[in-house]
């Protein structure tokens, strides 16, 4: 089980993770800035296991892979949105930080409450409700299950 | 089946015959370009890998162009890690020369190749008929690493342009009325292609300036169709296509769009949203501390032959500081040569080096707490150039100098 984080439509990554910090030596030094100008306690008050849950087009603008990054090194288990822009979603996947498309789940959870997401079925329990979401196409979910895209390197 | 630009550039670069829109495959890249608000993080990521390999330096080409110069200790690190790294494997390095996607514009991008930019407006090659794509650093890796990627095919929305431009009205304005027509995800994972007697009546850095900012509307890619102003710019540059593609007449396209460029008026996209667009006039009056002329978008020499025509014989009001850089160093000569950096300077503007600037928010002429900011930078995100309280209105070239002029939003009839 992990606690929401829910945040609403069109969160770029500005916002995930602001151009000042990018030049930081490393993710580790950026990651206490993460969603700093909407939730200036996210990052304090995040833990392990928890979960970002958004609207329409999550992770829009800049390609700046410290986005999906910095909440990976945070502890984030997964993303949810009803929608995500590409180069973050792609950007995801390739670190091995989960994103799951979920068209009702937004508008039917509040920030604060547990949840618990089976990766595998795609199923996402909150209380006593179940959520489906859209499976990842296979090519990705591959990417994923390997750890991402760097771990193939290292096998090849 | 006939096939759209972008299915053509990715079939070529796949080496099979055809491809359709949602199928994967792996393509061979013909460029990687990548700049400083990524590479360190990039060289870590090799030298943490078992068995580092570089597949072709040659296709390798590294910008420093986002916190140039150097602004605190801790960038100074991270530039000289890719200085050094550059160095060290002979790769491309340029620092100072300018916004990373008018130097590749400049010095290396042609019609038909496939190019991986770690950055996300890379669609603007596209202007030449180029797929340029924006991508993160563990695809760079990957791509700079093995030479190859995957790509999934994008549909294609395709926008054929009609009559011309009216007087006072930009290639900016028009791509800034189509993403506030489509919304911020309109072409999410799609290409956009352009094409149409329209497009002729727009020179390369319309074209440019256009294709740059597809990125804005969600787009994986944007194309026009190359004709003789595209082999003319590259003539000039010293280069030849590599491929010059039109869609098939019997292209399929996610949806057709028409535009006759007549109707468009100049625009200002509203904070925090850049497709929070509205016709300029409605923002007319909005005070103002800051005004930007520059950046990928819009920092090339027809910008600033535009601001510098109103500009002339005027003054910056005394409340607002207006930054005037150009997208590269060319251009930034070309200004010199022509008394463009004059005129902008005796009217008390401040004329900086080629570099991102405060288009991107954490290096010069960034923005205070409740400031306002007009801009013909790439984005108006919340707190995007400095501030996360501050706010960014974008519009023109024509408009920003205008607004310069009077301490508030103003279009250049106004002045």
């Amino acid at each position: 089980m992990g606690k929401i984080f829910k945040f609403n439509q069109d969160v770029d990554t500005d916002q995930i993770i602001a151009s000042q910090y990018l030049l930081f030596p490393t993710i580790d030094d950026m990651k206490v800035h993460a969603f700093e100008s909407l939730d200036p306690v996210f990052a304090s008050n995040v833990e392990p296991g928890d979960y970002v849950v958004a609207s329409e087009n999550f992770g829009c603008g800049s390609s700046r892979e410290q986005a999906p990054s910095v909440l990976k090194a945070l502890g984030v288990k997964a993303v949810i949105a009803k929608s995500f822009a590409r180069i973050f979603y792609r950007n995801a996947i390739n670190i091995g930080l989960p994103v799951i498309v979920c068209k009702e789940l937004h508008d039917n959870v509040e920030a604060g409450d547990e949840m618990e997401l089976s990766l595998q079925e795609g199923i996402v329990h909150v209380g006593d409700k179940e959520y489906e979401c859209t499976k990842l196409p296979e090519y990705m979910q591959g990417i994923l299950d390997q750890g991402g895209l760097i771990a193939s390197l290292n096998r090849e | 089946m006939g096939m759209t630009i972008a299915e053509k550039i990715i079939a070529a670069a796949a080496g099979v015959e055809s491809v359709k829109p949602g199928d994967i495959h792996t393509v061979e890249l013909d460029r990687l370009m990548s700049n400083d608000g990524t590479t360190h993080l990039t060289i870590d990521m090799y030298n943490n890998l078992k068995k580092p390999h570089i597949a072709d330096v040659n296709k390798l080409v590294w910008i420093v162009d986002h916190n140039v110069p150097c602004d605190s200790v801790k960038t100074a690190a991270s530039h000289k890690k890719m200085r050094d790294f550059a160095k060290a494997n002979g790769i491309k390095f340029y620092e100072g020369a300018g916004v990373c996607h008018q130097v590749m514009m400049e010095n290396h991008v042609t019609s038909g190749e496939l190019i991986f930019g770690a950055d996300s407006h890379t669609c603007a090659y596209g202007a030449v008929g180029a797929f340029g794509t924006g991508v993160g650093c563990t695809d760079y890796l990957y791509a700079m690493v093995t030479g190859h990627s995957w790509l999934l095919v994008p549909e294609t929305l395709r926008f054929n342009l009609t009559g011309k431009l009216n007087k006072g009205v930009t290639a900016r304005d028009l791509i800034l009325t189509i993403i506030g027509q489509i919304g911020a995800n309109g072409a999410n994972y799609m290409a956009m292609e352009f094409g149409g007697e329209g497009l002729k009546t727009l020179n390369m850095s319309d074209r440019i300036s256009i294709c740059n900012l597809c990125v804005e509307a969600g787009a994986k890619t944007a194309l026009m169709e190359v004709d003789d102003i595209t082999i003319g710019y590259l003539k000039e540059h010293g280069r030849k296509p590599k491929h010059s593609f039109k869609s098939d007449d019997d292209a399929k396209f996610a949806k057709v769009y028409d535009i006759d460029l007549a109707t468009i008026k100049p625009i200002v996209a509203k904070p925090h949203f850049v497709d929070s667009v509205v016709d300029a006039k409605e923002c007319v009056g909005i005070h103002i501390d800051e005004a930007f002329l520059g950046s990928c978008n819009n920092g090339r020499i027809e910008d600033l032959r535009a601001g510098a025509a109103i500009i002339k014989g005027k003054k910056v009001h005394p409340l607002v500081r207006f930054l005037v850089v150009p997208a590269s160093a060319a251009v930034y000569k070309q200004a010199l040569d022509e008394g463009i950096i004059d005129t902008f300077m005796e009217a008390g503007a401040i004329v900086m080096n080629p570099n991102c600037s405060v288009c991107w928010g954490s290096c010069q002429g960034v923005i205070g707490e409740n400031e306002v900011l007009i801009s013909t930078g790439t984005r108006n995100f919340k707190g995007r150039a400095g501030h996360k309280d501050s706010f960014v209105y974008l519009a023109s070239s024509e408009t920003v100098t205008a607004s310069a002029i009077k301490g508030e939003i103003a279009t250049a009839d106004m002045v």
